[in-house]
């Protein structure tokens, strides 16, 4: 078992530093370079929803949690703000609150996609945390 | 990220370099709209995304954007050699019905 945590401000410029942060600490684990490639898009898209969803008024925190056993990788990208008020409807595809703003709305799905399971929790005013788990493949070439 | 662009043959190239995430999404946004609105005479747009080397769906609500306002001026826009994991994100998306992959 091996852990980190990490703690940034909800902006955009931290989403490279979050992707790439999770790569080189699951390193060790010899991950393949799709599997490198899914969950850098995954925490990609995690912390982009705190940081452009979570805090209309202020830069308020991400907390990036980290960790693995054998080869089962577990992601918590958590923040504290407005929350979801409908996840199940968050989790459609396609659906934005934010049409206006060009978003595609496939946040959750990318997420679902190159994850092998994702788990959102929230309530209003109770800020998002979403729990990505990816188990890496045993047989490498 | 860096974005640069060229006209051959009345086809606007887009050369999309780096990692396109939220931080840069209103400076391509922004470059791409000015080029589009200041050059004359394209029938085509394509964006090459050879060099791209990150993209989360951040990019494909950019991509569909241009796409819609292309539309709207009845030029055809195009994708072009994107790496392995960008393509799953496009492939994903469902992007491709409406900007192919040339």
């Amino acid at each position: 078992m091996n852990k980190m945590l990490l703690k940034f401000s909800a902006i955009s410029q931290n989403e490279a530093f979050a992707r790439t942060s999770v790569a080189a600490f699951i390193l060790p684990l010899s991950p393949t370079l799709s599997e490198i490639n899914d969950i850098k898009t995954a925490v990609s898209e995690a912390v982009t929803n705190a940081v452009v969803h979570a805090y209309p008024n202020r830069i308020g925190d991400v907390e990036l949690s980290c960790w693995y056993d054998v080869d089962e990788v577990h992601i918590i990208v958590k923040d504290y703000g407005v929350g979801i008020d409908n996840v199940k409807l968050a989790l459609e595809p396609y659906f934005s609150t934010k049409k206006e703003e060009e978003r595609s709305g496939i946040g959750f799905t990318v997420m679902s996609t190159f994850m092998d399971a994702v788990k959102v929790d929230s309530n209003v005013n109770q800020g998002v945390r979403v729990h990505m788990t990816k188990c890496l493949s045993k047989n490498k070439e | 990220m860096q974005i640069r662009y060229s006209l051959e043959n009345f086809s606007l190239y887009f050369y999309l370099q780096g990692e396109l995430d939220q931080h840069y999404a209103k400076g391509v946004k922004d470059y791409i709209d000015n080029i589009l609105e200041e050059t004359k005479g394209y029938k085509k747009v394509v964006f090459n995304l050879a060099d791209l080397s990150f993209m989360d769906s951040t990019g494909i609500g950019i991509l569909l954007g241009r796409y819609k306002k292309l539309k709207k001026l009845s030029v055809s826009s195009f994708l072009e050699a994107p790496k392995v994991n960008v393509e799953k994100v496009l492939e994903l998306s469902g992007i491709y019905e409406v900007m192919p992959k040339i």
